[in-house]
């Protein structure tokens, strides 16, 4: 597995998925947005891993999981550069970046305490916006704006 | 289109604000047209306002429909737990259309994706109240003869005021000029100076009302609150360099207007009040014809 030797700092898998260019300081985010703190499978991960691009990165690789597009784009709202490889017999046969979504129903809390949707039993929805990079949430009820750094999960 | 619920502001294209002042002044010739006659509409005010709730309810009656709601939850099925998504499911079913305001922000919006009747929103906390700013443009449209190209001059709370910013909204249609005069606490927040960038149009931003009042066509004051100050001395500063006194209008343009949303609390000095430039308590009597017209449109019997 010469071709890549960033992705060897964290040990390689058979199969399954590996997410590369995370924003270290968004690791445990993403873990926790896609459940793998909870998932089964064996998962490695490494941060503040060496990256020409990014400067410093984030590497999570999930043993034997193929992630859906909805669960990826998840991803995009705090690693928009992320990339993610489809890994079968230790090669890459898929290489997807992933791609910020419009809308986003439900998983994300809205930040402002006022709204319906902290308050009655609503599903959160927000319309995503991407200002050069800078991704905030506009509530679709309340119409305040969610920046990144308020950005909550539902449990 | 017939039969649509009014949330924001930002929901009514150009033409419909246009049509919708149209419409406000045609009421005002017919003040009592009884276009719905035999209707029902409910106006269910979860948090209490008198003002907005007894002008929605003269146009509703000027217009010949029946009132039927509440004026506060307290003895209602709210104030037994009732979700409020059970309370408006229920009473869609005994009206034609739900006029309402609550203190949560969104409520509205919700309420308008499962009722069965038009929702108009009289107020959801400091989201949005799209009647006060219809009513808002009416006034300007019928003072300044046009809502194009007006020189508007913003005074006051432009960080917490949703009248400002839904009227800021509205007003982006019509090449409007933007002053903006707020303590430095209390200034436009950038989201909504972007929205201006972003369409290409002129704002400028002060601390003072100082000579810029003098360009103005409409001066719109806004309440400064002592509870929005972290620093209570900060308050007491600035409180009275928002006071608008007759003596700073000596130099203003003939046609400029005073509009405030009510109510005030000293942020017009009483003085003001005998000059032909106040306006803003014509103002209250343009919100019922201008809530005729959002009623009627809505409803679909005039277009």
């Amino acid at each position: 597995m010469a071709h890549d030797n960033k992705i060897q700092e964290v040990r390689a898998i058979e199969n399954g998925t590996v997410i590369d260019h995370i924003p270290s300081d968004q690791l445990f985010k993403i873990i926790r947005i896609m459940q793998l703190d909870r998932a089964p499978q064996r998962i490695t991960f490494g941060m503040n891993l060496e990256s020409k691009r990014m400067g410093s990165k984030a590497i999570i690789k999930i043993a034997d999981r193929y992630c859906l597009d909805k669960e990826i784009n998840r991803i995009a709202l705090f690693a928009p550069m992320a990339m993610v490889n489809t890994i079968k017999d230790f090669e890459v046969i898929e290489k997807r970046k992933v791609t910020v979504p419009e809308h986003i129903d439900g998983f994300v809390r809205c930040a402002n305490p006022k709204c319906i949707t902290n308050n009655e039993p609503v599903r959160t929805a927000f319309d995503v916006m991407n200002h050069d990079g800078q991704i905030s949430l506009r509530c679709r009820y309340c119409e305040k704006v969610t920046p990144q750094s308020q950005m909550e999960m539902i449990k | 289109m017939a039969k649509k619920s009014l949330i924001s502001i930002t929901d009514l294209t150009k033409d419909e604000i246009i049509r919708i002042t149209e419409l406000a002044a045609y009421f005002e010739e017919h003040p009592y047209e009884p276009l719905l006659n035999g209707r029902v509409i409910a106006s269910l005010f979860f948090e209490p306002s008198t003002r907005t709730r007894l002008s929605f309810e003269s146009a509703i009656n000027r217009l010949g429909a029946r009132v039927i709601g509440f004026s506060d939850t307290a003895n209602t099925s709210v104030s037994k737990g009732e979700t409020f998504h059970d309370t408006i499911q229920v009473i869609s079913n005994y009206c034609d259309m739900i006029v309402m305001r609550h203190s949560l922000e969104g409520a509205p919006r919700y309420a308008s994706e499962f009722s069965k009747v038009p929702i108009v929103n009289a107020g959801d906390g400091a989201n949005q109240h799209p009647s006060q700013t219809l009513l808002d443009l009416y006034s300007i449209k019928k003072t300044q003869g046009t809502l194009d190209g007006i020189n508007i001059m913003m005074v006051g709370d432009l960080k917490y005021g949703r009248t400002v910013h839904s009227l800021l909204q509205a007003l982006s249609h019509f090449n409007t000029k933007f002053t903006f005069v707020a303590p430095p606490e209390l200034r436009m927040p950038e989201e909504y100076k972007q929205f201006l960038r972003d369409k290409g149009l002129e704002y400028t931003e002060t601390t003072e009302i100082g000579n810029a009042i003098n360009e103005a066509d409409i001066v719109y004051m806004t309440r400064v609150q002592r509870e929005r100050f972290t620093d209570p001395m900060e308050y007491e500063r600035v409180k009275n360099v928002y006071v608008l006194k007759n003596s700073m209008l000596d130099g203003t343009k003939e046609n400029m207007r005073i509009l405030h949303p009510l109510p005030r609390v000293g942020e017009i000095a009483y003085d003001v009040d005998q000059n032909p430039k106040a306006y803003y308590f014509n103002q209250t009597e343009n919100g019922v014809y201008t809530r005729m017209a959002i009623i009627s449109y809505l409803l679909g019997v005039k277009k």
